[in-house]
């Protein structure tokens, strides 16, 4: 950004590392409180684990069996007690077995958390990506009539769910053109997993995650970088007679785009909505279409496991929004 | 550059989403009193029939007209949405009120219990509670006031804390009112309105939950076809090729949710014309 001249301005570590430490400190008690409440949902609800443990001959065991599940699982003790020995086991990497996929909940989640991570982080970076250049091409002429179109666009894509999206691009891009695959990881009677096949299986669920994020983007930039064009040093600029595109690359991006690119981190929760819908939609082998399987088959240990993994993940978005956001305006600073 | 440009040729938003909003509600609430639904029927003779001038929507995998089909997934809908929005509007009131009314210590409590809850992502809070306390309507209504109430809990308690600064509550204050009194006469008056607007805005919000939830098979039973239902319904037949019965339940979940913003941002622009809205149809 700076022409010519090279800055090197050392990071400010110090402040910044003091507020994640701060951070994941706080993190500790909302973490508890959200597995504690977890079980406590739980416990108030019909959900039998001894029941579930025996699946499908659920109905057709007797009850001395159930109870002597139930004391087995330790069902019939207290929540806050079971709570306790979840909890004390998740320090240990033990989060209990999932009843649906009969594994260890951590390997199971260590399984699938990789597919999750380069489908979402791949759909982020497109929507990063396009969004910005849309952004930036509507506030160029706010109130004309490309700004008009993606606006509108925007709208009516924000408003659209997921899914829905997703099933009219099976039905448009596999169906109709053929050009891509319509689920999966790899093509039907192909056992290994290839770079190529996973790169074109990948391309609609990522297209499609990158459409529900856009909206997002696009209308925040077009906000950031049409509003740093209405201000006094940009209005400058222009005034001095420097090229449109200098003022709009030199100076209303630098002061209008940054802002909106350091919120990125706190799009997570935004990100896990549409990963759960996607993910399903395309029977993607993620985390998230796990996370639907847990749901409906009320796999409880793997269910509890994602919704903590769930929460993390957004706290430390939310920290790494922060530390850029201190980071691109420094007077904010890093006291939060 | 920007303020010298003409004004955009606007459409007059307000009025088209007024009368979108008024046939969406008139649509759900008298078609059923003359069209009624025979969830039996079935006409195999026309199954799956594209769009035509008879079956303007086309027909579902066993003959039903998916136009009213649709009328009355968007009635379902609705109706699950409007009650969530209420019951997520009353808990955010409650809750906003009691933070901005005690002010303090409460306060701090009551709004580090917000940020808890925004902490989880709403779609997943809501697959848990639904997961565990399924099937049913109650649930799915449970799972989406849950999520919903935080923003309501925010404005709340903002507007009350602005409120209670004003002079007619020191007024109050000097002449002997009891805290109760104050709250209930002269602060909660006063943030009705925005709680009212915000419940009103809520509910595309919440026919979107719900038929998230129901799409992924965790809404509500199939036998009360929401939109959400319907999509997944319709999954098998968008396999074989046939893209009706998915694209009309869901441009039904779209069109009531541009026209509620619109209205919406219509609405707020008249109350403050400086702040021009973006949303144009």
């Amino acid at each position: 950004m700076s022409s010519g001249k090279t800055r090197t301005t050392a990071l400010p570590w110090g402040p910044m590392a003091r507020m994640a430490g701060r951070r994941l400190l706080a993190a500790v008690p909302v973490l508890l409180v959200v597995t504690f409440a977890v079980f406590a949902v739980a416990a108030a609800s019909p959900f039998d684990p001894a029941r579930a443990y025996a699946g499908a001959g659920g109905p057709g065991t007797g009850q001395d069996v159930l109870d002597q599940l139930r004391h087995n699982l330790g069902a019939d003790r207290p929540f806050a007690v079971r709570w306790w020995d979840w909890l004390t086991g998740a320090l240990t990497g033990d989060l209990g077995v999932s009843t649906t996929l009969r594994q260890p909940v951590a390997d199971a989640i260590g399984a699938r958390i990789g597919w999750s991570v380069l489908l979402s982080g791949t759909a982020f970076a497109a929507a990063v990506l396009v969004g910005t250049a849309l952004g930036v091409l509507a506030a160029r002429r706010r109130g004309g009539l490309l700004d008009r179109a993606v606006t509108s666009l925007a709208y009516v894509l924000e408003a659209a769910p997921p899914f829905w999206l997703g099933l009219l691009a099976v039905w448009f891009f596999a169906l109709k053109a053929g050009a891509l695959p319509a689920g999966g990881l790899t093509d039907t009677g192909s056992d290994t997993v290839t770079a190529g096949q996973v790169a074109s299986h990948l391309v609609l669920p990522a297209a499609v995650l990158a459409v529900t994020q856009l909206p997002w983007f696009v209308l925040y930039v077009r906000q950031g970088v049409g509003d740093a064009l209405d201000e006094d040093p940009v209005r400058g600029a222009r005034a001095r007679g420097l090229a449109p595109r200098t003022v709009l690359l030199g100076h209303a991006l630098r002061s209008g785009l940054l802002p909106v690119l350091t919120l990125i981190g706190s799009r997570v929760p935004e990100l896990i909505t549409g990963a759960l819908l996607v993910e399903t939609v395309f029977s993607w082998p993620g985390i998230a279409s796990a996370t639907v399987d847990a749901a409906t088959n009320v796999d409880f240990p793997l269910l509890a496991a994602l919704t903590v993994l769930a929460t993390a993940a957004v706290l430390l978005g939310n920290l790494l929004s922060d530390l850029l956001y201190g980071l691109a305006d420094p007077r904010v600073g890093f006291d939060g | 550059m920007a303020d010298l440009a003409p004004p955009a040729r606007r459409l007059p938003t307000g009025a088209i989403s007024a009368a979108l909003v008024a046939a969406t509600v008139l649509a759900v609430v008298l078609v059923p009193l003359f069209v009624p639904l025979d969830e039996q029927a079935v006409d195999l003779g026309s199954k799956l029939r594209p769009p035509s001038w008879s079956h303007p929507f086309g027909t579902d995998e066993v003959g039903r007209d998916l136009l009213l089909r649709s009328v009355y997934g968007l009635r379902v809908s609705l109706l699950v949405g409007a009650v969530a929005a209420l019951v997520a509007t009353v808990i955010g009131t409650a809750v906003g009120a009691l933070a901005g009314a005690l002010g303090g210590w409460a306060d701090r409590v009551v709004m580090r219990v917000v940020d808890l809850f925004s902490s989880v992502p709403h779609l997943l809070l809501g697959i848990f509670v639904v997961a565990m306390f399924r099937p049913g309507v109650g649930p799915v209504i449970a799972s989406i006031a849950v999520t919903h109430w935080l923003s309501t809990a925010r404005i709340v308690r903002a507007e009350m804390l602005s409120l209670r600064s004003r002079p007619f509550v020191d007024a109050a204050v000097s002449g002997g009112s009891s805290r109760l009194r104050i709250a209930v006469r002269h602060l909660l008056p006063g943030v009705l309105p925005q709680a009212g607007l915000a419940a009103v805005l809520m509910v595309p919000h919440a026919i979107w939950h719900e038929s998230a939830l129901s799409f992924l098979g965790l809404g509500l039973p199939t036998h009360q076809a929401s939109l959400g239902n319907m999509v997944q319904a319709a999954r098998g037949s968008l396999l074989a090729g046939d893209w009706w019965p998915t694209l009309f339940p869901g441009l039904f979940i779209i069109v009531p949710t541009l026209a509620v913003a619109a209205l919406a941002a219509a609405w707020r622009e008249r109350l403050s014309p400086r702040r021009r809205s973006e949303l144009t149809l």
